[in-house]
């Protein structure tokens, strides 16, 4: 299925659809595709798989600490492919959010065919099963070797609106996306807050005004209270810090771990339901 | 030719912003401010005026004459370290601090890796009231205590900061992440020539009073311009600030990068003579980075030098080689603070003793090739006071010396 299918058929059910994140390689490279096959049972309608970065200036310390631990094992860049290959074949669509550089750079020791990172990257996402990217710290006005090899390769790019972003720029943000229009709750980095965003109601608002493309609110959002107030105006909600956090807390015993995402992941499905 | 970014940042094939979507509005606003600043003959006879009184400059031009005599080619020392604060940096974040009381807003957050940029911060916003968050990796608050209280001194808030590798490129993400929740009313004073557009241009412009002053110097005083010129390079604000005046002359530019234990112990800091392209904290630039793209954490003995990254228009002038950027080691770089300190009585912090490393190996083809007439001018970017335990480990000094049993 892809993005685009699963957002409409969430509409078609009269909800909101439920977005979950988590890093690949985290709790290990097995433990991740574990936890997000989890995810996927549970109720999430679309799966992004979190590609650990050294420097990940919009994450907070949840998703940080998970991403080094992810580091610190040594995952690369093949390992989050394969993880998207394997929670890919469950059906669901599967993006990768990343920061830029490790897409830019990817096979520039091997060299292949003298092709861009970007486009083998591409290539290989598409070939694993990803439906496309989601890419916090590139704008489409500097993502253009990323649009032109999406487009080659027919995968969603999923681009961020913020609060702080003039209509002007939310304009020209949505007609680059393709799959989805991801705007951000708040002024600030993923993790989970106490209350949602006023911020977040308005943005949309500007956001749908310009795009049919659906609308998904990410940043912030931690149960299923939080889920059905953000489902009653957004077409998406998306979870990352708070699913995260259930792995995190869990430590070693993995099966209390994934228990725990697992009621949490049910908690939020059955919140987008409520909005 | 043209060294000048294009409008949207781009030094040739390097530089623009590559940001979050949540602080472009910010960069958008700066830019306009700084442009608009540049342009404002108040804003800029303010800036020289803050420079002249209270940072003292123009710093001094100074003939090393001991030092040129014992290496054979006339070496000039462009004195920054006799700036206020002690070092270039307090060039920038006045022009910053000035800015941020132009555009309204009331605090300002910096990164630091030494503790230089962060104490040149919190001496600027003292000077102008600004509320001042200063993130340092928690390594260097343990390595920099002193310049910690400096900071604390000047009414500062120093977050050490512990995520990834506890250095330099960890506090520039956590100020980031900041910012992001902060843009109303904070300002990013950037330390370097680095980062996402407008930074690289705009920091460059307010450090380039080094090169207008040594260029105007070396005329006056010596009458003809120096044959060849040299910085230390990290992110490259002392250096851009020092080669922009000259880059249409006909002098040959040194650009001198941390070389650490030597390249092929791959603990270094050579990320021009190492790296790769890349994009790191806003900017396409050269970066140290394994082969998935991850960035490797660099090593020297100069924390201000310490730095997987660097500005991009120096990697722009790599790459068209109107400048030589040359990896200086640990050691070259300690043998020229102790030459410097032992002949001319001025100790440089370890950042500039590798510019004048560099320039000692320089001055060796210019000898050759001109003869004593040559002249080679040296950015001494900082005063070494701050180096003095990095000293004291390095030549194991401090012992009982006089003690001759």
């Amino acid at each position: 299925m892809s993005v685009a299918s699963a957002f409409e058929k969430a509409r078609g059910e009269g909800r909101s659809a439920l977005v979950g994140y988590l890093p690949a390689g985290f709790p290990d490279v097995d433990g991740s595709i574990d936890a997000l096959k989890v995810m996927v049972d549970a109720g999430c309608d679309v799966i992004e798989v979190g590609f650990p970065y050294t420097d990940p200036v919009m994450d907070g310390p949840t998703v940080q600490a998970a991403a080094q631990q992810a580091l610190e094992q040594g995952v690369r860049t093949t390992d989050v492919l394969r993880v998207v290959e394997a929670v890919a074949a469950t059906g669901a669509p599967t993006l990768v959010m990343t920061y830029w550089n490790p897409v830019e750079h990817y096979g520039r020791a091997s060299g292949r065919n003298g092709r861009s990172g970007v486009d083998r990257f591409a290539a290989d996402l598409a070939s694993a099963g990803g439906a496309g990217l989601i890419t916090p710290d590139i704008t489409p006005d500097f993502g253009q070797e990323w649009i032109a090899a999406a487009d080659a390769h027919d995968l969603d790019k999923v681009f961020l609106v913020s609060p702080s972003s003039t209509d002007e720029r939310i304009a020209m943000t949505t007609a680059a996306c393709r799959g989805f229009v991801y705007a951000t709750a708040v002024m600030g980095v993923t993790g989970a807050r106490a209350s949602t965003s006023d911020l977040a109601g308005p943005l949309v608002a500007r956001t749908k005004a310009t795009t049919d493309l659906p609308v998904g609110v990410g940043l912030g959002v931690s149960n299923g209270d939080q889920a059905a107030e953000i489902a009653a105006y957004a077409d998406g909600v998306i979870v990352g810090s708070a699913l995260v956090r259930t792995l995190l807390d869990a430590g070693s015993d993995r099966a209390a771990g994934l228990a725990a995402l697992r009621a949490l992941t049910e908690d939020l499905a059955d919140g987008v339901r409520r909005g | 030719m043209s060294f000048e970014a294009d409008e949207r940042g781009f030094f040739g094939n390097f530089g623009g912003r590559f940001m979050p979507e949540a602080l472009v509005a910010a960069l958008d606003e700066l830019t306009v401010a700084w442009q608009d600043a540049m342009a404002d003959a108040q804003f800029t006879s303010d800036f020289e005026a803050i420079l002249r009184d209270y940072a003292n400059t123009p710093s001094p031009l100074y003939h090393a004459e001991r030092l040129s005599e014992k290496v054979g080619v006339r070496v000039l020392l462009k004195r920054e370290d006799l700036n206020h604060t002690g070092a270039h940096k307090i060039r920038n974040v006045l022009g910053q601090a000035m800015l941020t009381k132009r555009m309204g807003k009331t605090r300002v957050i910096a990164e630091t890796g030494a503790g230089q940029h962060g104490v040149a911060s919190a001496t600027a916003a003292a000077y102008f009231g600004l509320d001042c968050t200063v993130y340092m990796g928690a390594v260097d608050t343990r390595r920099q205590a002193l310049n910690v209280a400096r900071m604390q001194l000047l009414g500062a808030k120093v977050i050490p900061v512990d995520s990834g590798s506890a250095t330099l490129k960890d506090a520039i993400n956590e100020a980031l992440r900041d910012w992001v929740a902060s843009v109303d009313n904070t300002a990013y004073l950037f330390g370097t020539a680095a980062g996402p557009h407008p930074f690289p241009s705009m920091v460059r412009d307010f450090c380039r009073g080094i090169g207008d002053e040594a260029r105007r110097q070396s005329l006056d005083q010596f009458g003809a311009l120096p044959d060849a010129i040299a910085a230390c390079v990290g992110g490259g604000s002392n250096a851009i600030g020092l080669f922009t005046a000259f880059l249409d002359d006909d002098v040959k530019i040194y650009g001198f990068e941390a070389g650490g234990e030597g390249i092929e112990t791959g603990r270094h800091a050579a990320t021009i003579g190492a790296g790769d392209s890349g994009v790191l904290h806003g900017a396409r630039t050269y970066v140290l980075q394994d082969d998935d793209g991850q960035t490797i954490e660099s090593h020297s003995i100069s924390a201000g030098l310490d730095y997987p990254g660097v500005g991009p228009q120096h990697s722009h002038l790599a790459e068209v080689g109107r400048a030589s950027y040359l990896p200086v080691t640990d050691a070259e770089a300690m043998d020229a603070l102790a030459l410097l300190s032992r002949t001319e009585g001025i100790i440089p912090a370890v950042e500039s003793a590798h510019a004048l490393a560099g320039a000692l190996r320089v001055a060796e083809e210019l000898k050759a090739e001109k003869g004593p007439t040559a002249t080679i001018l040296v950015n001494l970017s900082g005063r070494g006071d701050k180096d003095m335990e990095t000293a004291v480990e390095w030549f194991q000094l401090g012992a009982d010396e006089g003690d001759d049993k």
